[in-house]
């Protein structure tokens, strides 16, 4: 794999490791099966390339696709905690009109971004590196902020209620936990991160188009278990940063299906290949701990007996 | 000895993998895979072969499929630049775009199917497009479709046109008929079909309001063309289409182009590249043929009686 491709892979990784910190906050901490952010992703990207194109400030625009996202979460949660619509739902029926939503704003199916000024450009020329670098340390960078952030929120005061709402709304609310107000909250800020998602993604692959929010929610849920099998979090900062790890490898077993030519594999067998070896990546740390636990027991002289 | 079996296939597998030293690397990939776009993909692979390259001898040709989905679409156009290959063939506007964000100037990209390459940003002009970026647009010629069917139906004065607002080239396509409409006294009526679920609902919505229906070449309404054929055998309303390839399912007519004959034309302009011509001075390229294929049955029970002069003119006529 050449360093291109694997930065490439880290570069989408990362990207999606905004998904996956979206998708942790509305399905682990609310417990809230959210499917908006398959349509909070074009719409981010989408709102960013049509102020880009219209002349606008990148980060301005980038900013502007954050509070979109955040505006379909807060519909979302309405629906679901004021209409009483169930959750699931009430985020298809969002997701849905969000297509609508997108090709209104974008005015037709894809907006091209290509030499456009970007949030990356200034980088590209205050970095003495080769542009496939640029990116991915940017995002990086972003990433490792955004982490830090997450942690900080679910620890504070309000995090807390936040995670009690998810955890036990009835207990909440007996203790003055506002848990409506907190699902409004979490759902926002969850699909806010996914449009930032989308609209970093339009201006790194060129273009905002109206079917790339597709699987979103797949590949968000991918990261956050597969995350979670790799960290086996005990902490919140340590699930955050499982989130991302999560996407990475994910986007790492693409790059090595993408690779996997010299086996005989094809194109069209992209997608089982990743499959198995997400499988293979949530699976192995499994039996090593399986194995070290039967040596350990061996070690001990089998005093139980039995097992 | 589980070990040394490994241990020989592993080699066995190293021998085989670098086969003979290849002249040039063509890297091929596509936001899908269907009919149209694997037409394209097979095209310009002949058209080198006629150009006395062995493709899999002299060329290391190697393609990948997006599979629909945008973000592996970019992971693709990673990997391949990061390989240096002699030649990009990027297949359909959001592949091209992710090769040439990716490539920047880079990597030769060959594009093809795009139907409008200035919109998509992927050159700045047709004649002259800079860069280390040209191809293949697949805009279909809207101007004679509109004649084919004044032609087929001198009456025509309504036309209607289902199709999926949401797909990219369905989207420009409609948006051409509509600029072109004026000029030929035409009224156009359109009407939406988000999914192949859809465009039943989307035709008959088209019933009373128009004298004929015309389908683009969107993806969606192929799906589901025979609701739309259906539709117009009932209602008495003759359905033409920009894809020959629907005639035998009912389409009364059809002028299109060979998926086939763009591949071909990209193949053309690769072999140029790997010659060694830049390929931002390679005037981006149009479909030069269509065809006109005609289904007499259908058309009978649309209600269409078609002019002898039109027949002359078809390619082919199914009875």
């Amino acid at each position: 794999m050449s360093v291109i491709a694997l930065l490439g892979a880290l570069e989408a990784g990362l990207l999606f490791g905004l998904v996956a910190l979206g998708v942790y906050l509305s399905f682990r901490v609310l417990h809230f099966p959210d499917l908006t952010v398959d349509g909070s992703l074009p719409l981010g990207a989408g709102v960013a390339a049509t102020l880009i194109v219209s002349g606008a400030d990148p980060f301005l625009a980038t900013a502007v696709a954050f509070v979109a996202g955040g505006l379909a979460g807060l519909v979302t949660a309405w629906l679901n905690v004021r209409l009483g619509i169930l959750n699931l739902l009430a985020s298809i029926l969002v997701m849905i009109s969000l297509h609508t939503v997108n090709l209104r704003i974008m005015g037709k199916p894809n907006v091209a971004l290509l030499g456009e000024r970007t949030v990356f450009t200034p980088f590209e020329a205050l970095l003495p590196l080769p542009f496939f670098w640029v990116t991915p340390l940017i995002l990086l960078g972003l990433l490792l902020v955004s982490v830090w952030l997450v942690h900080r929120f679910l620890t504070s005061e309000i995090g807390l209620a936040m995670r009690a709402t998810g955890a036990n709304p009835r207990m909440a609310r007996a203790n003055g936990v506002r848990t409506g107000a907190m699902t409004l909250l979490g759902i926002a800020l969850a699909n806010a991160l996914v449009a930032l998602a989308g609209a970093l993604f339009a201006q790194i692959q060129g273009a905002a188009d109206i079917t790339m929010g597709i699987g979103t929610i797949v590949v968000g849920l991918a990261a956050v278990i597969l995350g979670e099998a790799l960290l086996s979090p005990r902490t919140v900062l340590l699930a955050a940063l499982g989130c991302v790890l999560g996407s990475v490898v994910y986007r790492l077993a693409v790059a090595a299906a993408l690779n996997a030519d010299f086996l005989g594999l094809q194109a069209q067998d992209l997608k089982l290949i990743t499959a198995v070896l997400v499988v293979l990546a949530m699976t192995l740390p499994g039996l090593r701990g399986r194995r070290a636990l039967r040596a350990a027991r061996q070690r001990s002289g089998g005093t139980g007996g039995g097992r | 000895m589980f070990r040394r079996t490994v241990c020989a296939a592993v080699a066995a597998l190293l021998v085989a993998v670098p086969a003979v030293a290849q002249q040039y690397t063509v890297k091929v990939t596509a936001i899908v895979e269907h009919p149209a776009l694997d037409a394209v993909r097979a095209g310009a692979r002949e058209a080198l072969e006629a150009r006395g390259y062995d493709v899999g001898e002299d060329i290391d040709w190697e393609f990948q499929s997006a599979q629909g989905d945008v973000g592996i679409a970019g992971q693709i156009a990673r990997t391949f630049v990061g390989e240096s290959p002699d030649v990009i063939l990027a297949i359909a506007t959001p592949s091209a775009q992710a090769a040439v964000s990716a490539a920047r100037g880079r990597v030769p990209v060959i594009f093809s199917a795009v139907t409008d390459p200035v919109d998509a940003r992927l050159v700045s002009s047709l004649e002259a497009p800079g860069g280390n970026v040209t191809g293949v647009s697949d805009m279909t010629p809207v101007d004679r479709h509109i004649e084919m069917m004044l032609e087929a139906m001198p009456g025509l004065e309504r036309l209607g046109v289902p199709y999926n607002p949401g797909e990219a080239n369905a989207a420009v396509l409609v948006e051409r008929i509509k600029a072109l409409a004026p000029e030929y006294g035409l009224e156009v009526v359109t009407a939406s079909a988000p999914s192949s679920a859809d465009v039943l609902a989307a035709a008959r919505s088209l019933v009373g309001k128009v004298d004929a229906i015309y389908v683009t070449t969107d993806n969606t309404l192929m799906s589901a063309f025979e609701s739309v054929a259906q539709v117009g055998m009932d209602a008495d309303i003759p359905v033409f289409a920009a894809d020959t390839s629907v005639v035998e399912r009912g389409a009364a007519a059809a002028a299109g182009f060979d998926y086939h004959d763009i591949g071909l034309q990209t193949g053309d302009i690769i072999a140029r590249v790997l010659e060694g011509e830049a390929p931002g001075e390679i005037p981006v390229q149009f479909v030069d043929r269509t065809l006109l294929h005609v289904n007499l049955g259908a058309a009978a029970d649309m209600g269409l009686e078609l002019p002898a002069a039109f027949l002359d003119g078809a390619d082919r006529v199914i009875e």
